[in-house]
């Protein structure tokens, strides 16, 4: 069978090499999708006729609780991949996505404190959707403790992957949970399914937005586990030649 | 693929699809706990304990709203399109409550049925829309009061 291209996917020096021609052109694309979609958003999209300017947050509370869902899977494939062909890249993989998952998991959280006290009245409530996020948060900070809990990073390797695996519940629970329960937080307002109840001339800037963070998210997961791989790999002949410049 | 990781992926999927049940499991058992408040028909239907510190939601019924001309106290109906429930409460509403819009309402329910509230949330629908749409529009939208309150 023809997994040699996946193993040579896990050659860390491999992936150095291949992605150094793709950060640039992927940080400018992302500075312009968030420049324009910001811009659009803040300046030109119009206010909402109950809220006012406060809905204006939308803008970044969707496009971050968005990502801290969607990298919750990326950090638990690549553990799951880290397990079963114990491919050292994979597991930086997942230790990157789980910083990166709970900045944004905690600025998801921030924003909709902040939209939440002038729109209902207060900064906290113990719903489902809220409360499910916050457990998001404390399972992306619990992979980050477990991987410093060992000495040993094979074993911390694995411990940390399998508690994102088992996190991975969490996220249809996320998801549906204004749909399950009663909750204060709304329902869903972009859908992959049927009309989005979202004026057009707000739902583009958000769309700019949500593509620009993607594209955000992907800078970042690949700079910080580019980090990881010149740190695990420093005694390495092409990494010193690579420092050495 | 080889059989050491082909056994690797399938303990992987084990621990997922059994970690998942049992927490799915654990909030089918608690699915009322979870819910942040009671519908009123489960409140006029005498489901909800008197006199304990509870939650209740539902749209604000138009026309309901009467305000004391001497001090705070307010009172209203919230409803689920089925019943009502009288509230009142003495305080500042947050600014988006207003008739037709959906509202979270904690307080204690006394024996004559009326829901004293300590604390009014305004809950917004998940509807966005620039005030020229919202004036020009029509009301939709489905009934049940999780989603907007447009048709009750």
């Amino acid at each position: 069978m023809g997994w040699q291209w996946f193993h040579r996917l896990g050659s860390p020096r491999w992936f150095y090499e291949k992605t150094s021609r793709w950060m640039f052109w992927l940080a400018l694309v992302t500075v312009v999708l968030l420049i324009v979609g910001t811009v659009w958003g803040l300046a030109f999209a119009p206010m909402d006729s109950k809220q006012g300017n406060s809905y204006r947050i939308i803008f970044i509370h969707v496009p971050t609780a968005f990502l801290a869902l969607a990298g919750y899977y990326v950090m638990a494939i690549a553990g799951a991949v880290g397990i079963i062909w114990q491919i050292k890249l994979s597991y930086m993989v997942m230790r990157s996505a789980a910083t990166i998952g709970a900045v944004l998991t905690f600025i998801a959280l921030l924003t909709g404190a902040v939209w939440g006290k002038p729109t209902w009245g207060t900064w906290w409530v113990w719903d489902a959707r809220i409360t499910s996020m916050l457990v998001l948060f404390f399972l992306y900070l619990g992979v980050i403790a477990l991987q410093g809990a060992y000495q040993n990073g094979v074993t911390a390797n694995k411990a940390s992957a399998i508690l994102a695996l088992v996190g991975t519940v969490n996220i249809p629970i996320i998801y549906k949970s204004v749909d399950w329960w009663f909750t204060l937080h709304q329902p869903a307002t972009l859908k992959f399914m049927g009309e989005s109840s979202i004026d057009i001339s707000m739902a583009y800037p958000l769309l700019v937005m949500i593509s620009g963070f993607y594209c955000l998210y992907a800078w970042l997961m690949l700079h910080w586990t580019r980090a990881e791989i010149v740190e695990s790999e420093q005694k390495t002949v092409w990494v010193r030649d690579l420092l050495k410049g | 693929m080889h059989p050491v990781r082909r056994q690797r992926l399938f303990i992987i999927l084990f621990i997922v699809i059994f970690s998942s049940i049992a927490v799915l499991l654990l909030a089918f058992a608690l699915r009322e706990n979870i819910n942040l408040f009671y519908p009123p028909q489960k409140i006029v239907a005498g489901e909800a304990p008197i006199g304990t510190q509870i939650r209740a939601g539902g749209c604000v019924v138009r026309g309901s709203i009467k305000r004391a001309s001497n001090s705070l106290k307010v009172d209203f109906r919230i409803t689920d399109g089925v019943v009502s429930l009288p509230v009142t409460y003495m305080g500042i509403l947050p600014d988006l409550f207003a008739e037709g819009e959906a509202t979270v309402v904690s307080g204690k329910l006394d024996s004559v049925g009326v829901f004293n509230a300590t604390e009014v949330l305004a809950k917004h629908d998940e509807n966005y829309m620039p005030p020229e749409v919202a004036e020009a529009m029509a009301a939709s939208g489905e009934t049940e009061h999780q989603q907007t309150c447009n048709k009750i």
